[in-house]
């Protein structure tokens, strides 16, 4: 980051923030992905809008991003996959998923600061801890408090998801750090 | 942009934003507290009366329900199978109820309202750092930018076609995201250079 000015952000973030949040609903626009037939649930792509908010911003930019998306699905516009929107999905069962994405591309975001020069495997692990681990550990204890399911059921459920969500964080390595190369000083 | 937004007016309509969402998180909340099948069954049956009076149909109440429907069914199922059929129907029922009262909000306020409410709300934010300003300009922004991306990737996906390369999916998102990246620096040299203080 090359904008440390004293007092908060420079027009420049506030565009990449504006940016990354129209990113992750412009990707709830593709059509759902279906792979292995109907053994496993189609996979959207919008989370990797979090994955790539996080590791291409940084953890203050990206967190800010995808606040501002949940904020405007919040208003009532149709920006989840499936042109899904208002407070009814945030407080549904799949809420606590949606409203753990700030924290995810913050955290995302935190790893990569800390080790800039990170090897893509390495890039990869930080993707997926804040994609995966930080997503899942959010949306389940939530999916199960309220479905009043157990912990073990809810995560039963979503294990249909992580092979979607690690061809995910495979392409948002890939995607950042070809942006990094690109823009070294984004 | 089009919004969840269906035009009417009905009490619910005129009722402004911040009233309204302040009800509909009391309300939210009650539905969460209680515990009984009963008063979950007249809660929902309340909700569906607001429906009518909202000028809204009961198929405009069901669409909002029906995403989850899937979800309801597998809920309903291991609920009845583990807990019993009360516990079942009361998990699922409570969780329609909470989705139909929420959407009540989203489909009787404009987008456009909700933000303004939002935006005037942020100045008690200040003193912690917020700037409404600039929330509102990357509100506008973020809005703008979405169909502009969904255009890029349209140019992007035809220009690979040619090279027989439109299946590949980094061969579509590298060049996308370096031209979005691209744009994005040269709107905000544009704003800057027409005197917009950050």
């Amino acid at each position: 980051m090359d904008t440390t000015a004293p007092r908060g952000l420079a027009t420049k973030d506030i565009v990449y923030i504006a940016l990354f949040a129209a990113l992750t609903a412009a990707l709830g626009l593709m059509p759902p992905i279906h792979f292995a037939g109907a053994a496993l649930p189609p996979i959207s792509a919008q989370s990797l809008g979090v994955m790539l908010a996080g590791a291409v911003l940084g953890s203050k930019r990206g967190g800010l991003a995808l606040l501002l998306f949940i904020a405007l699905v919040a208003v009532g516009l149709p920006l989840l996959s499936g042109g899904r929107g208002g407070f009814g999905v945030l407080i549904g069962t799949s809420g606590g998923f949606l409203l753990a994405w700030p924290l995810c591309a913050y955290i995302i975001g935190y790893l990569m600061e800390k080790d800039t020069a990170a090897s893509p495997v390495k890039t990869g692990l930080y993707v997926a801890f804040g994609g995966i681990i930080v997503m899942y550990a959010a949306g389940i204890p939530w999916m199960a408090f309220i479905g009043k399911l157990g912990l073990s059921k809810s995560l039963t459920i979503m294990v249909a998801y992580i092979p979607g969500d690690l061809v995910k964080v495979v392409l948002a390595t890939i995607i950042a750090r070809g942006l990094r190369r690109a823009y070294p000083n984004l | 942009m089009l919004d969840l937004y269906s035009p009417g007016s009905s009490i619910l309509h005129r009722l402004p934003p911040a009233p309204k969402m302040l009800a509909m998180m009391f309300g939210a909340t009650l539905l969460f507290i209680n515990q009984s099948l009963p008063v979950t069954i007249v809660a929902t049956l309340v909700i569906l009366v607001l429906y009518p009076i909202a000028q809204l149909t009961l198929k405009q109440a069901f669409a909002q329900v029906r995403p989850l429907l899937i979800i309801f069914v597998l809920f309903f199922v291991v609920q009845w199978y583990f807990s019993g059929l009360e516990l079942a129907a009361y998990v699922v029922l409570r969780l329609a109820a909470l989705i139909l009262l929420a959407s009540l909000v989203t489909l009787t306020t404009r987008s456009s309202d909700m933000i303004d409410t939002m935006t005037r709300g942020l100045r008690y934010l200040k003193p912690i750092g917020v700037n409404p300003e600039k929330v509102s300009l990357a509100i506008s922004l973020a809005l703008r930018f979405i169909p502009v991306l969904a255009q890029i990737t349209r140019e992007v996906r035809e220009a690979q076609k040619v090279r027989g390369l439109e299946r590949s999916v980094i061969a579509v998102a590298m060049p996308m995201a370096i031209r979005a990246i691209k744009m994005a620096d040269d709107i905000s040299d544009a704003i800057d250079s027409r005197g917009y203080r950050s």
